[in-house]
């Protein structure tokens, strides 16, 4: 019997706030392959965040578990690099620092100077930044600024990369070049990934498998959608593919018809249901690294 | 773009330097005419309050008895070497030492001194605030457990700290060889009670403040304490750390000043209380122009820390005054 490569296993998260228990996730189960590109999409409000976090090792699921390769994932480690929505960039670095602060913290003692040098390049090239290896992150566009993000999280040579609305700060042109790249790198380099999106094309185009989850409280995986589509893909030549258009179809049935946006029932009323989750994280954040 | 645009914009840049020139240089004769108008109609114990050109005149006395007070340093030292020579001369085993000339520290020797003291009781006072306001922003124990005793210290006054100062530096720093005399103690480390509490306070609300994803960057690298605070914490805080140090500064100088002048410890603030107890007719005179020069050094501090902050700080976008 082989193991599964990473396999969330049965992961409910409920968060305590003043207002008693808050069941944020409820039985989630996914196993996911070598070198898959999963995606997963759902109404904001529905614990896509909780999932990746768990993943990551920021957050702890209240019960079931992540298991990474066969080994149960109990805390944050470079294997599973996040790229955050909003860069996450150290702002007083230039973008060859960031890349270097990962490099040298993973391969410390396994690469030489020179190879690190080499190696933190290479993936600046890969994310077409080499132009700018010495701008701090003030001083370039927010495309670039996740292009940065990503070679910082592609450097770590993760097994598994997990990116958070990766495009959603982004405009939809920049958006779309992004996403270009991101398919470029992904041929070269066929990592295993877990994206989260808001956006039905984003998910269509770059995914193996899309995952669909209600809306919470209590949100779980509704759906999985396999994306038969043949790579390397062309936005333009699938705009008028009827399966391209069926995979769309099935995606947005599943948004609008079946889990309709909780924010449109409830008027303007908007549950902040992932915030006080992060909240909580970095409080805890901040108490242990003091503790430590 | 056009010429004609370019004409506009020429046009406007003139008139925003002619601005930022001439009103600071109007309200300026607008303040000298007010002061000289009002002075004309003071009449005090000691004479007529010194006008504009009456204090500019002091100034400049101030300056020349300095110069006068270093060639009669020059020359008393000169007059020894002679002295020891001739000396020599007849005997070449005789002990000849210099003395070190005695004179009154003049108004420029007590600019410096302040200087001096403010510097140390402020370096001191950072040595310590940095890093206790780093541990306080990091952990919400820390700060709780020192929060009240800040409350507490932070609106005392510079005033009240001095009798105990003055007297547990008597008590503490006995030595024969002092390297650094009571006074100049006494009045730094006052300076340092009075500088600790904004750095302190502002460094910990910057390192508390700092991006939660930051952190996150730092765990999924799994970096150590040490290395998330000396490449995340302490880099993020930096701004308000700096925040906290001109404030910090801009009340250290204040306090000395009336630190010096209460427990007539040399510097600027015991030559304006020595002017006061003297009060002569030049008193007042001398003592305006201690009253400027204080605001001015006080001035250039200020923008000295914010030089550096412009060099230091990552955050060029910050709004610096």
């Amino acid at each position: 019997m082989t193991i599964e490569h990473l396999n969330i296993d049965h992961v409910s998260m409920v968060f305590e706030t003043p207002a008693g228990p808050f069941t944020a996730l409820e039985n989630v189960n996914l196993k996911i392959d070598e070198g898959e590109y999963v995606s997963l999409i759902g109404h904001s409000g529905c614990g896509k965040s909780t999932v990746l976090n768990v993943v990551a090792g920021l957050l702890k699921a209240t019960t079931g578990g992540v298991v990474l390769d066969g080994t149960e994932v109990d805390e944050p480690g470079p294997e599973r690099a996040v790229v955050f929505q909003h860069h996450s960039l150290m702002p007083w670095l230039t973008a060859y620092e960031n890349v270097e602060l990962a490099v040298r913290q993973v391969f410390k003692g396994k690469k030489s100077k020179a190879e690190m040098r080499e190696w933190i390049e290479y993936n600046l090239k890969l994310v077409h930044m080499e132009h700018a290896m010495d701008k701090l992150p003030g001083e370039i566009s927010g495309g670039m600024k996740q292009r940065v993000g990503i070679a910082r999280a592609l450097s770590m040579q993760p097994r598994v990369l997990l990116m958070d609305e990766p495009f959603g700060a982004l405009d939809a042109l920049t958006r779309a070049h992004m996403q270009e790249s991101l398919m470029e790198i992904q041929t070269e380099l066929g990592n295993t990934v877990i994206m989260i999106t808001h956006d039905v094309d984003e998910a269509v185009l770059l995914s193996d498998r899309i995952v669909m989850m209600t809306n919470g409280p209590a949100a779980t995986i509704g759906e999985i959608l396999d994306i038969k589509l043949e790579r390397p893909r062309n936005r333009v030549e699938l705009a008028d593919s009827p399966e391209y258009n069926h995979y769309r179809a099935a995606v947005l049935k599943f948004l609008y018809e079946r889990h309709q946006n909780p924010e449109s029932d409830r008027g303007e009323d908007k549950p902040a249901q992932e915030e006080p989750c992060s909240e909580d994280m970095s409080l805890r954040v901040v108490s242990n690294s003091a503790a430590a | 773009m056009t010429t004609e645009t370019m004409k506009i914009f020429q046009w406007q840049d003139y008139q925003e330097a002619v601005r930022s020139f001439v009103l600071p240089l109007v309200a300026f004769v607008l303040f000298l005419g007010l002061w000289s108008f009002s002075a004309a109609r003071l009449e005090t114990s000691l004479g007529q309050v010194p006008g504009p050109v009456a204090v500019w005149g002091q100034a400049t006395n101030l300056v020349a008895e300095h110069r006068e007070e270093r060639q009669k340093e020059v020359a008393f030292i000169e007059r020894q070497v002679v002295r020891n020579q001739e000396k020599l001369a007849e005997d070449p085993n005789a002990k000849v030492r210099i003395r070190p000339y005695t004179g009154k520290p003049t108004f420029l020797d007590q600019i410096v001194t302040s200087l001096l003291t403010v510097f140390s009781g402020f370096l001191l006072a950072t040595v310590i605030a940095v890093p206790l306001g780093v541990l306080t922003g990091l952990s919400t124990n820390v700060y709780r457990a020192i929060n009240p005793i800040v409350q507490i210290f932070k609106p005392v006054s510079p005033l009240a700290w001095l009798p105990l100062v003055t007297i547990v530096v008597s008590a503490v720093y006995v030595t024969d060889d002092p390297l650094f005399s009571k006074s100049y103690l006494t009045s730094a480390i006052t300076v340092t009670l009075c500088c600790l509490w904004p750095t302190l306070i502002n460094t910990a609300v910057g390192v508390s403040s700092m991006d939660r994803d930051l952190v996150n960057v730092g765990k999924v690298l799994r970096l150590g304490w040490f290395t998330t605070v000396w490449k995340i914490a302490l880099p993020s805080a930096i701004p308000m750390i700096f925040t906290g140090l001109r404030l910090s500064l801009s009340i250290g100088w204040m306090v000395l000043i009336a630190a010096e002048m209460l427990a007539q410890n040399p510097g600027l603030g015991k030559f304006v209380w020595d002017e006061f107890q003297n009060g002569s007719s030049n008193s007042l005179g001398r003592i305006m122009v201690a009253v400027f020069t204080i605001g001015f050094i006080g001035f250039l501090l200020d923008r000295g820390m914010l030089m550096l902050q412009r060099r230091v700080s990552w955050d060029k976008d910050a709004i610096l005054r």
